[in-house]
C-alpha cells in the first residue's frame, strides 16, 4: 500500500509536539493537519492519541565487519530487520576496509551488499584503517561522488589501525577541508597493548582480561587527546561509543570550553554494565566483549543517560556487531582474540525510553532528538530524515509508551543465540513502524523485503557543524607581529655538531668538548629596562612606530 | 675528576675544606678544585664581560666555620619559633636559647628576620647543549646567582647529546659541576631516545651514582620525544627501581604540525613559539602522562607547569588519588607571556621557553593560588639562559630560538612577593614550596629542607621588610635581559649560608668556585613511595576461575590470516576474496542466557565452588 493516513496521533518532533493527522504517499509525508483531504481507498491507521515520532536513526552499526575471515552473524538483512522491529528506520553502517584494501573498493563492496540485503534506508561511514599514499584522492571521490561525509579514525589497535597523533592531525586537517564529519574510536592503543601483554603474562585469559586491559582512563585519555587535536585544527569531532563516565565527562567539559565535539553512547553503555565480564559463564562474559569495554562501574548507565538528557551527549548508536558464541570462542584461551561487538540495534529505542524517559530524565522531544533528529543534523540528512514534516521521508513510528516488553534472546530478531540485555524489562516500544511509506512492523509482525533499503547519500559541510567552523576560521586566523629585522649580533653555530643519527646502544661517550659559553662581546645596544606600555597587548596589528617606547631599539626598518 | 667517589649522605665523612676562600672572587679561573694562590690575582681567560658584576669587596667575606645566628625566627614548613642557631663544620649543631658555644664564633644578628632553610631549586639547566651552544650561565654563574637569591642547592638536568650514553653524560655533568658549582647540587637525568639497553644504565645510575629522578620528553618530535608505549615501559622500570618519573609534558606531534603551519603562514617571530604551543597541547600531555603513570603505578612529577589548563588537570588527578607532583617555575609564577608580541625582537625572544609562558595574564595568579593550597607542590626555575646573540640564531625562524629563561636568582623573591606578600600563603608554606617539599620528594630530607640539629647548614636570613627591584643591571647573570625586569619584591635574603659559610652578606657575594658538593640521593623516597608500595600490593588483579569453555568454536580459515598492512597498495588484493558466509551455530550450544544470574553482578568475586550454577545448565564441565 503506497498511501497511508495516520489519524489521531500526537506528533513529536525534537522541538514541539502537537495533535494532527498525517498523510503519506509515495514514501513521503504529503500532508500534516486536521481534516485532511485524501484520496479514497487509503489505508487508515488509528493512532488513538499515541505518539507519532520520526523513525530512529542508528548511527553506528557493523553489519559486515570482517574478523579473521568471518563476519558477524547479523548481516544487512538480519540486522536491518532487527532495526525495523525496534523502531529504527535508518542505519549508518561502517565500511571497514581490511588492511590492504582501498577505501573505494571496500565502499563498493559494502554498497553492493547493503543494496541487495538491506530492508531499511541506510548510509555509510567509511573507516580509515590505514593512512596510505593516494588515500586523499579516494577520500575526495567518496565525499564528492559517493555521498559519504563521515570517516572514522582509530586511536587504538596498535600496529593494525592505530594512527599516531601526527597522522590524526594530518587526517583531521584534510577531512575538514572536505567538509566531512570526523569520527574517532578513542582509546589509547599503546597502553592497551602493554596492558594486554601484562595481563596475559599474569595468566588471565578470560573475558575479564578484556576489561582489565582497557580501563576507562585509557578511553578518557584518548577522548581528551582527540579533542585537543581537533580544537587545534578547528574541526568538529565525533566520539563514537562513549562507554564510561570519565570519557563522557571529558566531552561534557570540553563542550563548555567551545570545541565542537559530539558524543555517542551506545545501547550497551546506556542499558547495561561491565560487571558481567566476571561472570562464571565464559560464553556470557564473552558476549559483552566490545571496545571500549562496558564499564564495570554499575553507575555508568545512569550517568550516561543523564548526560544524554541534558544535551552533553547528543546521539545514540548501537555499535551492533554481534558474533555467535562459537565465533567468540575463538578467543576462549586468549581474551585478545575474542571478536569484539555486542547487539543493540533492536533494543536501542526501547532502552533509551526505559532508562531516560520512563525515569523522567528526558521528555519525548529530547527522546526524538537523541534517537533521530540530532543524528540527521550532524550527518546532513535533515530534514529529509529525523523530522515529521511535509516533504520528509515517510519513516514514522507509532510509539506506545505503556507497552512493557522483556528483552530476551528467544524473541529477538537478531540471529545470535544470546542477548546482552537478557531479561531486562523495558517500558515503551514501537507499535507500528513505517519505512518509506510502507508498514513494515505491526502487531509484532515484520513485513519486509530484502533489498528494499535505499542508499541515502549525504552531502559534505553539514550546516549544523560547519556554520560555526566557518566563522571560527575567519575570526581565528593567526597573525604574526610586524616588527623590524633583528640586526644585533648573532651567535655563530659551529657547523659540526649536527644531530647525529640516534645510536642508542653506543655506550662509550665520544667525550665531545663543549665550547665554552660565548660571551656577547659586541655589546648589544638595545635595552630592556623600563616597561614598554604597549607590549602587553597581544596580537595587535601593525602600527608604524616612529619612536618606539622603551628606549632605543635595534629596529632599523619596519617592514 | 670524573671518577671521584660519591660522598654518601649525612653525615658527610669528607666535608670539603675550603680554606683561604677569602680570596675567592675570581671567576672561571680554575678547572680543578685545587686552589692555586698564585693565580688568584688575575682574572682567567674567558672571564665574562658585560654582565659581570663589580668585583666583590673582599671585606664582606667571612669564611668562619663557626657561626651563631642570634635572635631570628626559625621557620620550618610545619612551625616557626624564636631560637638561636649554632653552626659548625657545615652542620647545624645546636638550636635553642642561651646556647653554649666556643669563643671566637662569628655572630650574626638576625633580629626581626626569618631564618629559613636554604632554597632548593629543583630544575636548572646550566649546561644544556643546544645546537652546539652552551647556555650562558654555566655551573659557576648559575649557582652563584642561585646563592645570591637564597637558593643553596640546585638539581640540574643532565641532557645527553645524541650518541652519548646516559652514564657518560652523567660523568660529563659531574665533572663540570664539581669544578664549577658554588653550592651543593644533585642531578636529574633526561632520557632522550629510549632504547631497551638503557635499562642497565638506569640501574647503574640509580644504584651506584646517586640519581633517583629521570625526565622523559613528550615533545620535540623526532629528537627527544617518547611514544606512549615507551613511556609506559620507562615508568614501569623506574617504579621498580624506586625512582621518580619526570615528564616534559607537551604534545610534540601537534606542535610539530603547528610549527609547520605557522611557518607556512609566514609567522617567523617569537609569537610563533607561543602560537604553535597553545595551552591545550600542554594540558593534553599532562593528562596523558598522568594516565600512563597511573597505569604503571609510578609516581609522576610534571616539570614546568606553565598554564592554567595543565595545573587544573594535575589538581584534578590528585583529587582522584594519583601520586603526581607539579612544578611551576619562576617564569610561570612571575612573568607575563604577552611579551611574545613585543615589537622588540630581542625582548620577545628572551621569553621563549617550552612550554611557553601563557599569554593569559591571569595565569600566574592561578598558579600561585594552586601552589598555596598544595595542589602544586614545588617551585623550580628551569633556569637556562642564552644571550641575545645566541637567541638570535632563530631570528628568522622561531623554532630555532634556543629555549630557556632565567629564574634561579629570582625564584625565592618572586614566590615571596606573589604568594606571601599577597596573603596566599604563610611563611611556613613558603618554606615548603621553596625547599622542604623538594627535599622530601627527591629524598634529601631532612639533610636539606629543614632547620634542625644535624641538618646541613644551608640557611637563609630572610628580611620580609626589605625591598628590591629586579633588573638586568643588578642581577648576577650572564645575560643582557631579565624577564622579570622591573618587578618589585618585598622580601630579600640578607644573609645566605651555604655549607656553614656565609656566602651572601649585605648584598656582597662571596663564593668559592667548585665548593659545591654532589648530593647523592637514595631511591624509594618515603614521601612518594609509601603509597606506591601499598598500591602495588593492592593492585594485583585476579582472573575469574571458571571452567573450560567446551562449546563449539568457529573454525578460522587459515588463509584468511590478516595480511600484512601494505599501505601503498591501491588495488585491493583481497577484493575477490569470498567472505565466509555468516556461520550459524548449527550445534545448538547447550548453555542458556535467559534468566538473570543473581550473582553475576558482583564484580571480581573470589573463587567459590559452584555446584549448581544459577541460570540453568551451563557448559562448564570442570571447575579447576
Amino acid at each position: 500500500i503506497d498511501r497511508l493516513l495516520i489519524k489521531g496521533g500526537r506528533i513529536i518532533n525534537d522541538d514541539h509536539s502537537f495533535y494532527a493527522d498525517i498523510y503519506l504517499e509515495d514514501g513521503l509525508i504529503k500532508q500534516i493537519g486536521e481534516n485532511l483531504i485524501v484520496p479514497g481507498g487509503v489505508k487508515t491507521i488509528e493512532a488513538n492519541g499515541r505518539m507519532v515520532i520520526p523513525g530512529g536513526i542508528d548511527v553506528n552499526t557493523y553489519l559486515q565487519k570482517p574478523y579473521q575471515g568471518m563476519t558477524a552473524v547479523d548481516d544487512f538483512y538480519q540486522g536491518t530487520k532487527a532495526a525495523l522491529a525496534g523502531g529504527t528506520t535508518m542505519i549508518i553502517d561502517h565500511v571497514f576496509p581490511e588492511p590492504g584494501s582501498s577505501l573505494l573498493t571496500s565502499f563498493e563492496k559494502w554498497h553492493e551488499a547493503a543494496d541487495t540485503k538491506s530492508c531499511c534506508d541506510y548510509s555509510l561511514h567509511v573507516d580509515i584503517t590505514s593512512w596510505y599514499d593516494g588515500i586523499r584522492e579516494e577520500l575526495e571521490i567518496l565525499v564528492q561522488d559517493k555521498g559519504v561525509n563521515s570517516f572514522q579514525v582509530y586511536m587504538a589497535y596498535k600496529d593494525l589501525y592505530q594512527m599516531s597523533d601526527s597522522q590524526l592531525y594530518e587526517a583531521f586537517t584534510f577531512l575538514k577541508s572536505l567538509g566531512a564529519v570526523i569520527l574517532v574510536h578513542a582509546e589509547n592503543g599503546d597502553l592497551i597493548a602493554q596492558e594486554q601483554k601484562r595481563i596475559l603474562e599474569m595468566g588471565i585469559t578470560g573475558p575479564e582480561g578484556h576489561a582489565l586491559s582497557r580501563p576507562e582512563e585509557l578511553e578518557a585519555e584518548a577522548v581528551f587527546r582527540a579533542i585537543t587535536i581537533a580544537s587545534r585544527i578547528n574541526c568538529p569531532v565525533y566520539i563514537t561509543k562513549v562507554m564510561s563516565k570519565s570519557a563522557a565527562d571529558i566531552i561534557a567539559l570540553a563542550r563548555k570550553k567551545g570545541p565542537l565535539v559530539f558524543g555517542e553512547p551506545i545501547t550497551a553503555s546506556l542499558g547495561t554494565d561491565g560487571t558481567h565480564y566476571w561472570s562464571k559463564n565464559w560464553a556470557k562474559a564473552a558476549a559483552f566483549v566490545t571496545s571500549p569495554p562496558l564499564s564495570p562501574d554499575p553507575t555508568t548507565p545512569d550517568h550516561l543517560n543523564s548526560l544524554l538528557a541534558c544535551g552533553d551527549l547528543q546521539v545514540t548508536g548501537s555499535g551492533h556487531c554481534p558474533y555467535s558464541t562459537a565465533q567468540k570462542a575463538i578467543g576462549k584461551d586468549n581474551f585478545t582474540m575474542i571478536p569484539e561487538g555486542v547487539n543493540g540495534i533492536e533494543e536501542r529505542m526501547t532502552v533509551v525510553w526505559d532508562k531516560a524517559v520512563a525515569t523522567g530524565k528526558m521528555d519525548e522531544s529530547q527522546f526524538v532528538a537523541v534517537t533521530s533528529t540530532n543524528a540527521a543534523k550532524i550527518f546532513n540528512l535533515y530534514p529529509r530524515k529525523g523530522r515529521i514534516a511535509v516533504g520528509s521521508d515517510a519513516d514514522v513510528v507509532i510509539w506506545d509508551p505503556d507497552k512493557v516488553k522483556t528483552i530476551t534472546a528467544k524473541s529477538h530478531k537478531s540471529a545470535i543465540e544470546y542477548n546482552i540485555f537478557e531479561g531486562m524489562e523495558c517500558h515503551g516500544a514501537p507499535l507500528v513502524v513505517i519505512s518509506q511509506g510502507k508498514i513494515v512492523f505491526e502487531d509484532g509482525n515484520l513485513h519486509v523485503n530484502k533489498g528494499m533499503g535505499r542508499f541515502i547519500p549525504r552531502k559534505p559541510f553539514p550546516e549544523y557543524l560547519y556554520q560555526r567552523i566557518k566563522i571560527r576560521n575567519k575570526v581565528g586566523g593567526l597573525q604574526g607581529v610586524s616588527r623590524g629585522m633583528y640586526d644585533g649580533p648573532v651567535y655563530e653555530i659551529p657547523a659540526t655538531p649536527k644531530y647525529a643519527t640516534p645510536a642508542p646502544s653506543t655506550k662509550s661517550s665520544p667525550a665531545k668538548n663543549q665550547p665554552p659559553p660565548i660571551r656577547n662581546l659586541h655589546q648589544s645596544n638595545f635595552s630592556l629596562s623600563g616597561a614598554q606600555i604597549d607590549d602587553n597587548n597581544p596580537r595587535r596589528t601593525g602600527h608604524r612606530i616612529v619612536a618606539p617606547p622603551g628606549g632605543r631599539s635595534n629596529i632599523t626598518s619596519l617592514g | 675528576t670524573a671518577n671521584r667517589k660519591l660522598s654518601p649522605p649525612l653525615p658527610s665523612p669528607r666535608p670539603r675544606q675550603k680554606r683561604g676562600g677569602m680570596f675567592c672572587s675570581v671567576e672561571d679561573a680554575f678547572d680543578n678544585k685545587t686552589l692555586d694562590f698564585a693565580s688568584l690575582g688575575a682574572p682567567g681567560p674567558g672571564t665574562p664581560g658585560p654582565a659581570a658584576p663589580p668585583a666583590e669587596p673582599l671585606a664582606g667575606c667571612t669564611q668562619s666555620d663557626r657561626l651563631l645566628i642570634k635572635g631570628g625566627k626559625i621557620v620550618n614548613d610545619d612551625q616557626s619559633f624564636y631560637a638561636d642557631v649554632y653552626v659548625e663544620d657545615g652542620l647545624i649543631k645546636q638550636i635553642g636559647e642561651n646556647l653554649i658555644v666556643p669563643g671566637g664564633v662569628k655572630t650574626i644578628d638576625a633580629y626581626s628576620q626569618l631564618v629559613v632553610p636554604g632554597g632548593i631549586d629543583v630544575h636548572t639547566r646550566l649546561r644544556v647543549p643546544v645546537l652546539g651552544m652552551s647556555s650562558a650561565d654555566g655551573f659557576y654563574h648559575g649557582t652563584r646567582a642561585a646563592l645570591a637569591g637564597g637558593t643553596t642547592m640546585i638539581i640540574d638536568h643532565v641532557c645527553p647529546d645524541a650518541g652519548t650514553s646516559l652514564l657518560a653524560a652523567y660523568e660529563q655533568w659531574r665533572g663540570a659541576a664539581d669544578s664549577q658549582a658554588c653550592c651543593d647540587y644533585s642531578l636529574h637525568i633526561d632520557i632522550p631516545r629510549w632504547h631497551e639497553s638503557l635499562k642497565e644504565e638506569l640501574e647503574a645510575l640509580v644504584k651506584d651514582k646517586g640519581v633517583n629522578s629521570f625526565l622523559v620528553f613528550m615533545a620535540y618530535k623526532d629528537k627527544l620525544q617518547c611514544s606512549d608505549a615507551q613511556m609506559y615501559e620507562i615508568f614501569c622500570i623506574l617504579r621498580d627501581l624506586g625512582a621518580i618519573a619526570q615528564v616534559h609534558a607537551e604534545n610534540g606531534d601537534i606542535i610539530d604540525e603547528e610549527q609547520k603551519r605557522l611557518l607556512e603562514l609566514g609567522v617567523t617571530g617569537p609569537e610563533g613559539h607561543v602560537l604553535s604551543r597553545p595551552e591545550e597541547v600542554e594540558a593534553e600531555a599532562v593528562y596523558r602522562a598522568i594516565t600512563i603513570a597511573k597505569q604503571a603505578n609510578c609516581p609522576l612529577y610534571v616539570t614546568k607547569i606553565m598554564s592554567r589548563g595543565a595545573a587544573d588537570i594535575l589538581a584534578q588527578a590528585k583529587r582522584k588519588g594519583t601520586v603526581v607532583y607539579g612544578e611551576p617555575i619562576t617564569a610561570s609564577l612571575g612573568a607575563d607571556g604577552s611579551h611574545y608580541w613585543s615589537k622588540n625582537w630581542a625582548k620577545a625572544a628572551a621569553f621563549v621557553t617550552s612550554p611557553p609562558i601563557s599569554p593569559d595574564p591571569t595565569t600566574s595568579d592561578h598558579l600561585t593560588s594552586l601552589l598555596s593550597c598544595g595542589d602544586l607542590q614545588v617551585a623550580g626555575s628551569a633556569h637556562c639562559t642564552f644571550t641575545t646573540a645566541q637567541k638570535a640564531v632563530g631570528k628568522d625562524n622561531f623554532t630555532l630560538i634556543p629555549e630557556g629563561t632565567n629564574g634561579v636568582e629570582e625564584r625565592m623573591a618572586i614566590i615571596w612577593e606573589k604568594c606571601v606578600v599577597s596573603g596566599k600563603m604563610d611563611e611556613n608554606d613558603f618554606v615548603a614550596v621553596t625547599s622542604t617539599n623538594a627535599a622530601k620528594i627527591f629524598n634529601c630530607y631532612p639533610r636539606k629542607g629543614r632547620v634542625a640539629v644535624g641538618a646541613d647548614a644551608d640557611l637563609v636570613l630572610w628580611n620580609p621588610k626589605a625591598t628590591k627591584i629586579i633588573s638586568a643591571k643588578t642581577h648576577n647573570l650572564n645575560v643582557e635581559y631579565n624577564i622579570f625586569e622591573g618587578t618589585e619584591c618585598h622580601g630579600v635574603p640578607t644573609v645566605v649560608i651555604s655549607q656553614g659559610k656565609v656566602v651572601v652578606e649585605d648584598g656582597n657575594l662571596c663564593v668559592t668556585q667548585g665548593s659545591g658538593r654532589f648530593i647523592p640521593r637514595k631511591t624509594f623516597p618515603d614521601f612518594v613511595y609509601k603509597r606506591i608500595k601499598a598500591r602495588n600490593r593492592l593492585a594485583e588483579v585476579h582472573g575469574v576461575p571458571r571452567g573450560l569453555y567446551d562449546g563449539p568454536v568457529h573454525d578460522v580459515l587459515a588463509s584468511a590470516k590478516a595480511v600484512a598492512p601494505a599501505p601503498a597498495s591501491r588495488i585491493a588484493p583481497c577484493a575477490g576474496k569470498a567472505q565466509a558466509p555468516p556461520v550459524r551455530n548449527l550445534h545448538q550450544s547447550g548453555f542458556s542466557l535467559s534468566g538473570s544470574q543473581a550473582d553475576d553482578h558482583i564484580a571480581r568475586r573470589t573463587a567459590q565452588k559452584i555446584m549448581a550454577p544459577p541460570g540453568g545448565r551451563s557448559n562448564i564441565t570442570s571447575l579447576s
